[in-house]
This record gives structure tokens, sequence and C-alpha cells, in this order.
């Protein structure tokens, strides 16, 4: 199992992230994080969903997005370079004394100072989902009262479009381990 | 032009081609039945319950290929609705449904009679809409019909607010076309893939052809019978793809899976070639997955691409169209005869249980079995449909019943709707009502949606049922008597006196309990007028043989007993259990006492329902 970054182009219809949060619920695909927002095209909306899934289990939640009558594209950017980017907000606990510390980690990691009280510090910070949980990590000693990530968002490097081809379908699923707990044991 | 958005419902099912459509009326469905009277040109048939609605438009589409379509009120109607719509999902029916919603300033307030219909029809539809605005009608509806039938078909929703009916709007035809931009009906699968196709199928040397429901979808009979000629390869069915290949074609092997017969099932896992055409391995089909077909390389045509490896990793796959696939493939595929795979396949079949059974002298019981074969051999020269609900007499009619055509038979095969047949049956009535429409349903199952036999009174048309009655839920009794060491529980069931509740219909009923009147009543069902229906008293405790435990070994199966039951009385009747057996500590009179409270009447009891001597014999 791995982590796969996809990006789904969708109708901005009501409904369609119900949609597609049924989609994942009733496959019983496992859902890192989901964000949504506009695009520059009026109407169409962009999702970046990072899913737990083998190589075939990505093929397969990437089939199942196109099957959506709403889904316009699909891509998956786990094999291609890409940039990966989450915006952290984290409220922290600091005193005279470790004010100073905490604000020399967030220089460190290039983080921002917005909100300053006589007992806290809030702090943004952008990067990887893998950088964001190393701030809260360092910060955690300090007391953190209050963490709030968006989830992730991707863009591939590079001018070239990604192609908007139907999924490729994989045939040799060396990965793909069916067993029988799946076999509905009804009449 | 302007109209209401009732009408302009109606405009649009008129442009669509229906001529029919079932339903059930109610508050804020009504502004729709009012407006149905200007178009006469639809049949409405009124419904005793909206899921025999769904049932029927299934039926319908089913039996002619086209869409049906179901129309019920908001709240109630909508949600009976939903067996019959979850149904339609599962085995790939194009239903288009349409219910009332209450006002659009009343959503969300729990308003009377609100259910969020589009969220919970969700996950059991193709697609659905909710339309708030007349405007939107026109467009939904096409778009409805056009997804419901295109690429892999399935049910749609369209949930109209009230409002949205009453009020009046320009109505254009042309400009409401279809307008999906991420909606892939069809795909086409590369060159490269067709030449690896081809090049498994020429080197095979035990290949086997799985033939499923999306060969009846895409009309393809002629196409795989050519295939398999021209590469000597056997076909075996699944249960949806019945009647897809004549049963009197040299190639069709029969049904493979749970309930299918031992010699394919044997076959499957010892082909080193799978070529399966519109089949979706289900687990009824594959048993455990973990030993299924391992010598086999697999090739899956399917239209639909989230099939392709999710139950079984398949080393080609040819996405698209089976029309289309099969035509791309055929000319690359080079003449064989694979004399020795046939041989040997014929030599498993000749060591299994005779599926002839018109011969077997008459034992004293009636067998479901008998009756349905004896149907099938009565009715041959007649064009017929017959649509099974589920359980045993499901299985039995797939085995003793031999389909020649397409469409013949109609069946819950994924979701397993007791309560489909009857209603199911009308529906394909509406849509061939030139053919004998027969319904094979056990008892637990009809009581479950009878009440359309008031639909079939009411609209005078004419479907023959045969109540296949055991006074049991015999297939679940069947597991209870293999795996629960035969605790019957909640599985005796008493019923109406069937021929009785005909009458009380003011159809015409019988009661047949014995062999040799069987074919008497079958007579005179097919020369009576309207509806019959027809009470088969059959033997008790009898078990669909062979049968593969779920989730186990396909070719570990419980074969049929040595010595047919058929010949036997029951007393004798002995079954296998494959290795390692089962337990199986029966407290015998327990269990008949069980099983004779079931029957309630004791005294009309054919014969007594016997104990069974179970051999435990481990086989290979
Ligand atoms: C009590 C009980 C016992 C059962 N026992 C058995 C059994 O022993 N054996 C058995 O086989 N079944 C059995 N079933 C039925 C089983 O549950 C499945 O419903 C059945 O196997 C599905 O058959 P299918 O895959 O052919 O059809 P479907 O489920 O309808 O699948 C059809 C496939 O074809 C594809 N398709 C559709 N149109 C096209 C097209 N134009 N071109 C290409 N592809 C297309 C679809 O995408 C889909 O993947 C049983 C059911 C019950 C209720
Ligand atoms: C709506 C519904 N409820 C329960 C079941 C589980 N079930 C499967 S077969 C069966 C027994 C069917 O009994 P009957 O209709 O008498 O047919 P028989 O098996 O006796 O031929 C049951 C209860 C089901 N498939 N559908
Ligand atoms: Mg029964």
């Amino acid at each position: 199992m791995a982590k796969h970054t996809l990006i789904a182009y969708v109708e901005d219809v009501p409904g369609v992230l119900n949609r597609i949060a049924s989609l994942f619920r009733r496959r019983n695909f496992n859902i890192d994080s989901l964000t949504v927002g506009r695009t520059e095209q009026p109407g169409v909306s962009r999702l970046t969903v990072v899913v737990d899934a083998t190589e075939a289990g990505a093929r397969i939640v990437e089939a199942n997005l196109y099957k959506l009558v709403n889904v316009l594209r699909v891509d998956d950017l786990t094999h291609k370079p890409s940039l990966f980017r989450e915006l952290g907000l984290v409220k922290v606990k600091v005193t005279n004394q470790t004010r100073a510390e905490v604000l020399q980690l967030t220089d460190v990691f290039r983080a921002r100072v917005v909100d300053v009280d006589e007992a806290t510090l809030v702090i943004e910070v952008t990067g990887t989902p893998e950088k964001i949980g190393k701030f809260e990590m360092v910060l955690r000693p300090y007391g953190i009262v209050e963490i709030v990530r968006t989830g992730a968002v991707a863009m591939a490097r590079g001018h070239e479009l990604l192609s908007a081809a139907p999924p490729l379908v994989r045939t040799t699923a060396d990965d793909h381990h069916p067993d029988h707990a799946g076999v509905s044991m009804s009449v | 032009m302007k109209l209401t958005g009732a009408e302009i419902i109606w405009e649009c099912l008129q442009k669509e081609g229906v001529n029919v459509v079932f339903g059930y009326p109610g508050g804020a469905i009504l502004p729709t039945y009012d407006a149905m009277t200007k178009y006469p040109k639809i049949h409405h048939v009124l419904v005793r319950h909206e899921q025999g609605a769904t049932h029927m438009a299934d039926g319908y589409a089913r039996a002619s290929g086209k869409v049906g379509v179901a129309i019920a009120t908001s709240g109630p109607g909508a949600t009976n609705m939903v067996t019959g719509i979850a149904t339609a999902m599962m085995d790939s029916s194009p239903i288009v449904c349409i219910t009332g919603q209450v006002g659009s300033k009343a959503i969300g307030t729990d308003a009377f009679q609100e259910t969020d219909v589009t969220g919970v029809t969700l996950p059991i539809t193709k697609h659905n809409y909710l339309v708030t605005k007349p405007g939107d009608i026109a467009r939904a509806i096409r778009e409805a019909f056009y997804i419901a039938s295109s690429g892999r078909p399935g049910p749609v929703l369209i949930d109209i607010t009230k409002d949205a009916q009453q009020m009046t709007t320009e109505f254009d035809w042309a400009a409401a076309a279809p307008r999906l931009p991420g909606y892939r009906p069809s795909y086409h699968a590369p060159a490269s893939e067709f030449a690896r196709a081809a090049e498994l199928i020429n080197s095979a040397k035990r290949p086997l052809i799985f033939v499923g429901q999306g060969v009846v979808k895409s009309g393809t009979t002629a196409e795989v019978l050519k295939l398999a000629k021209t590469a000597g390869i056997p076909i075996t069915t699944t249960l949806l793809g019945i009647g897809a290949i004549p049963a009197s074609s040299e190639f069709n092997l029969g049904m493979m899976g749970m309930h299918g017969e031992s010699w394919v099932n044997e076959a499957i896992q010892q082909a080193d070639l799978l070529i399966a055409l519109g089949m979706r391995f289900d687990d009824r089909v594959t048993g455990n997955l973990k030993t299924y077909a391992l010598n086999a390389k697999k090739i899956h045509v399917d239209i639909d691409p989230t099939e392709i490896n999710k139950n079984v990793p398949v080393d080609v796959a040819l996405i698209g169209d089976l029309r289309e696939v099969l035509s791309l493939i055929q000319p690359q595929v080079k003449k064989a005869e694979h004399k020795e795979w046939w041989a040997d396949i014929n030599a498993r079949r000749g060591d299994s249980a005779v599926r002839d059974i018109q011969n077997l002298p008459d034992s004293g019981h009636l067998y479901a079995a008998h009756v349905i074969n004896d149907i099938w051999r009565l009715t041959q020269k007649r064009d017929t449909i017959v649509v099974t609900d589920v359980g045993q007499h499901q299985m039995w009619e797939a085995q003793y019943f031999r389909h020649e055509k397409p469409r013949s038979l109609i069946t819950s095969g994924g979701l397993g709707t007791m309560g489909f047949a009857l209603p199911a049956a009308i529906g394909a009535k509406f849509a061939c009502p030139d053919k004998d429409v027969w319904v094979v349903v056990g008892d637990g199952g009809f009581q479950m949606t009878s009440c359309e036999l008031a639909t079939a009174e009411q609209e005078g048309i004419k479907v023959n049922v045969a109540i296949i009655n055991n006074a049991f839920l015999g297939m679940v009794r069947q597991w209870q008597e293999f795996f629960y060491d035969k605790r019957y529980a909640a599985t005796p069931m008493t019923g109406p006196n069937f021929v009785k509740l005909a009458e009380a219909y003011r159809l015409t009923g019988f009661l047949c309990d014995k062999r040799s009147d069987v074919k008497a009543t079958v007579e005179k069902t097919l020369a009576a007028k309207g509806t019959v229906v027809i009470d088969f008293v059959v033997e008790k405790e009898d078990t669909v043989f062979p049968m593969v435990p779920a989730g186990a070994d396909l070719d570990k199966m419980i074969r049929r007993p040595k010595q047919d039951v058929m010949l036997e009385s029951g007393s004798d009747k002995d079954w296998e259990m494959p290795s390692p057996a089962l337990p199986n500590v029966f407290a015998e009179a327990k269990a008949e006492a069980k099983a004779l409270n079931g029957r309630g009447k004791v005294a009309q009891k054919p014969a007594k329902a016997p104990a069974r001597k179970v051999t435990k014999t481990s086989r290979r």
C-alpha cells in the first residue's frame, strides 16, 4: 500500500462532493485527504484526493471516479514530477522563556506568525504534508492548543498537459491479492 | 410552446418512445397524474406497491431491451422503490424512475412526506437528479434515458418538485439535448491488446468462453457462437447469461458457479485460458478467489472499466462494447478443435448425474425439478419468457428449463430480490404481449408481492404463475441443512390457500401435487384466458445440487447424490460433503416436527418428510 494522489476535475453541480464521498465510502477506499476548490474554468471544480492503495487499487479508484457522470477528468500524479502543498495553522502555547525558541523554529520551517497574544502564537505553515507533520511534532513539547490542516493540493510540474485519456487499466496486477473475506456469505 | 412541468414530463416520455409506464399516485406527483389524461398514447399501469412498479419497469426492460419507466410520489412512494432500484442497479437494467418531491421552498424543512430521495438512492442509481425548475425537466429526462440505456445500462432516478411540475415554461425539446461532458459510455481498447488477446486464444490448449449478461445486452449470440466454432472453444454461461447461447448448442456446457454443473466448474479449474465476455466474476461464480482458475490466463471483455481486476486479476482487458470487440478479435482467431480438451470435459460430464430426468419413473413424490422440466417440455413449441424469483426454484429453473433464446429468462441475480418475479413478469408481458410469460416462484417470494395479482387482473393480462410450494424458505433451509446442523430456524412457512387466493382476485387457480397431473395442469393453464396461479405442492426438503458452499473452492462441490434422488424415496437420499466434511449433528425428530409445523395441515402432506442419511465421504 502506498499513497496515491489523484486529481479529479468535476462539474460544479449540487451534490457532486456527496457523490464522490459516497463512492469512497461505498467502495471501501481509504481516503487520506480530500480537498476541493475552483479552477480557472467557470463551472469546474478541482479535487485532490490522496488515497492509500496498491497500484491496482489506485487504478480501480481512478476507473470508479471516471464512472461518475459529473467527473470530467482524472489524473494520477503519483508517478509524475509534481508539487504537493498543504497549509496548516498551529496555535501553540508560549511563555516569555519559550517564545524565542518557537520563533526560531518558525523561521527554520519558513513558516509565518500570523497572530500573537500573551500566551499563544498562531503560525501558518505551508509545504508537503510531511513537513507540516514534522512542524507539529517539534512544537508539541510547547503545548499545541489547536491545529488545522487543509489537506494536500497537488499540481504537476512543467508545461506539458497531462493526458485526458480514459483510465489506463493495468492487467498484470501482481499486487492484487483478493481474499475471500470479501465474499458475500448471504443467501 | 408553453407547457407545465407536468406536461413536459409526458411530452418527453412520448418523444423517448415510451408507451407504458408503471406507477402509483400521491400528493407530490399529482400534477403529473393530472396531466397524464392529456396523453392517452401512454398507457399507465396502476401497481399495488411501488416496489412492483420498479420490478415491472425492470422486467419490461429486460424483456425488450428498452428503457422501463416507473413513477411514484415523494416520501414513502419513493422509498418503496428502493428495492427495485437496487435490483436494477445490480443487474444493470435500464430503468428511469420519476418521483414527485415536496415543493422546492419546503425542501429541507421535514415537510410532509419529504425524503431526501436523491440522497437515499445515490449509491443504487447509475445517476440521479433533483429538479426544482420546470425548465430543467426536459434535459433531465433526456439525459436520464441516455444514461440509463448507454454503456453499462442502469437505473436513473429523477426527483421533481411539485412546484416544478405545476409551473409553466417554454418547452424546447431540441435545446434540452443531453450535455454530459463527463459521461463516457464507451471505450475502445488499443490494437495491441487485441493482438495479445488473439495470441492467447491461438496458443491455448484448454480454453473456455464465459458468457454473461453482457452478451444478452449487446445481442451478440451469433458472434460468440462464431468465435466458439472457429476456435473450437466450449462455452459456459452465468445465471444471467442463460439463453444468450442456446441450451441445445453443442458448445454450451451449461451454467457455472455455486449451483453450476460440476463438469463446468472442474473445467474452469483446469482451463488454461478463460475468455470472459460481459460477465463480472460475481462471488457466486468464482467461489474462493484464492484458488480460482489458477491455471488459466484471463481475457476480460467488459464495457465497464471498473470491473477489470475487481475480483479476478486478468492478463488482457478489452474494454468496450462486445459487438465491437468481437468483430475486431474474430479475424485474428485461428481455426482449432481442441479435441483432447473436449474429450476431457465430456468424460467428466459422463460420470455426473444425468440431467435428462424425463424418463425417471414416478416415485410418488412431486419434485420441483420435474415440474419445471415438464413445463419446459410442454411449452417448447411456444415462445416463452420465464421470470423466476429467488431461491431453490430459481436454481432448478436454471438447471432444468432449457432456454434457447436470449431474454427468455428474467431473474434477479445480483441482488437476489425475493418478490421480483410476479411484478417483473407483468412488465415482461407488457413488453412482449405475444409471448407466453411464466412465473416460477417460491411460496415465500410469491407472498412478498402477490398483491400484484390485482394489477394483472385489472390490466386483463395473462401470466402463468407456477408456485413451487415446498412450505419452506427452501434455499435458506438448505443452508441450514448443510451448515447449521439442520436447525430450521424461521424457515418452515405457511401460506394461504393459493387456489382460493387466485379466485379471490377473480383469477384462475389450480392445485397440483402429483407428477401425473403436471401435464394436464400445464395444458389447462395454457388454455385458460387470464392469469393462472398454480400451487405445485412439491417435496418439502429437496436440495439443489451441486453446490459450492459460499467461499469454498469452486471444484469442492457438494455433489448430487450418486443415485438420483428423484428415483428414490426421500429417505434414501444421500449427499456427499466435500472434505473436510462440515459438522452435521442432527436431532432428527425435532427437525422433522418443525418441518411438519411449517406445513400446518399434516393430514394433507403427500408423503412424510423423511430424515436423511448423510454420508460424509471425501472426494479427491
Ligand atoms: C440464489 C442465487 C444463486 C446464484 N447462483 C449462481 C450460480 O450458481 N452461477 C451464476 O453464474 N450465478 C449465480 N447467481 C447470480 C449471481 O449472483 C450474479 O448475478 C451473476 O453471476 C451475474 O452474471 P453476469 O456477470 O453475467 O451478469 P451482470 O452482473 O449483469 O454483469 C454483466 C457484465 O457485462 C458487462 N456488460 C454489459 N453490457 C455489455 C456490453 N454491451 N459489452 C460488454 N460488456 C457488457 C457489464 O458491465 C457487467 O460487468 C445466483 C444468484 C442467486 C440469487
Ligand atoms: C427480499 C429478500 N429477503 C430475504 C432473502 C433471503 N432468501 C434467499 S432465498 C430465500 C428463501 C426463498 O424461499 P421461497 O420463496 O419459498 O423459495 P424456495 O427457496 O423455497 O424455492 C430467502 C429467504 C432474499 N433473497 N430476498
Ligand atoms: Mg419455498
